[in-house]
């Protein structure tokens, strides 16, 4: 349950009264409605609860937090989800590498030019 | 893409949920039965009616890759609970910011080297015109058309400025970027 005893986010979605002890209650608040509907969508309900359940009390809201992006991302690209992501930060990195190697040749160019 | 006929054995998802692999299998194909812990992962993260419901939504030629994400998704979350493959997103940005800093420092560099060599260019020889090319001139154009970004859709600042804000904005320990996991500023 919601601080001031409205139901979170999750509750409101599936129509349930909100438990005072109900592990969506701290991460999906009743303000951000989407954010459940995108991973029930993705994982469903009950599978968050179980992966939320399963962690120290500590590390639950990174866990929420990460599954959203993750679900979002799924949403917004049904192929590829966030993987897309990492495989255009693979690319980026592949492309930094490239032309780093090349400045850092020019450098050795000049420096063994200034040299003789 | 792998097939399994149920003449020889049912796919990986249905020897999982213990059914009759039949013809038609929405799973068959992306599923091989020489893969159990593939689906194993994805049951687990996603639930198989989730996945049924996410490829009945896709066209035919879209399902490969889709499956392929999602176990790629679902494996980083079992190995990681907490962070799943957000946790591999925010060490690759660190790596771009890393590497982007260096690249930056390696120009600035080039350009110091390059505006320096102009004024003490080599005198001419004797007995060699004394209007010589000037060999370092050509540089700094060279220079700037690559910062003018050739093609190279990295040197973009555009390029970074895709919007994979991170849940946490916390600073990555080790890393000396103000940026941490905020995806504005690659």
């Amino acid at each position: 349950m919601m601080p001031g005893g409205g139901r979170c986010a999750a509750c409101k979605y599936l129509r349930r009264r909100c438990p005072s002890d109900c592990i969506f209650s701290h991460y999906f608040p009743a303000n951000d409605p989407q954010r459940f509907v995108c991973v029930h969508k993705i994982y469903g309900a009950s599978n968050v609860a179980k992966m939320l359940q399963q962690l120290p009390a500590n590390l639950q809201a990174e866990a929420a937090d990460s599954l959203s992006f993750e679900a979002r991302h799924r949403v917004e690209d049904p192929v590829y989800g966030c993987v897309g992501i990492i495989h255009r930060l693979h690319e980026q990195i592949h492309n930094a590498e490239t032309q780093l190697a090349r400045t850092q040749a020019q450098l050795s160019v000049f420096i063994s030019t200034r040299i003789d | 893409m792998a097939s399994s006929s149920s003449y020889n054995s049912p796919c990986a998802a249905c020897k999982f949920l213990r059914r009759k692999c039949m013809p038609g299998c929405i799973f068959a194909p992306y599923f091989p039965p020489e893969e159990p812990q593939k689906f194993a992962n994805v049951h687990k993260i996603f639930g198989a009616s989730n996945v049924t419901k996410l490829l009945n939504e896709l066209l035919p030629h879209q399902r490969e890759d889709a499956v392929n994400s999602l176990a790629y998704e679902a494996e980083a979350r079992v190995r990681d609970p907490v962070y799943g493959c957000v946790g591999a997103i925010s060490f690759l940005q660190r790596q771009v910011q890393r590497l982007q800093k260096e690249l930056d420092a390696a120009n600035a560099d080039l350009i110091r080297f390059a505006c320096n060599e102009i004024p003490t260019a080599l005198p001419a020889p004797p007995g060699v015109s004394s209007i010589q090319p000037m060999a370092p001139r050509q540089r700094p154009v060279e220079f700037s058309r690559r910062m003018g970004n050739e093609g190279d859709a990295f040197y973009q600042p555009s390029a970074y400025s895709h919007p994979y804000i991170l849940p946490w904005s916390d600073n990555p320990s080790g890393d000396t970027n103000d940026g941490g996991g905020e995806g504005n500023n690659m």
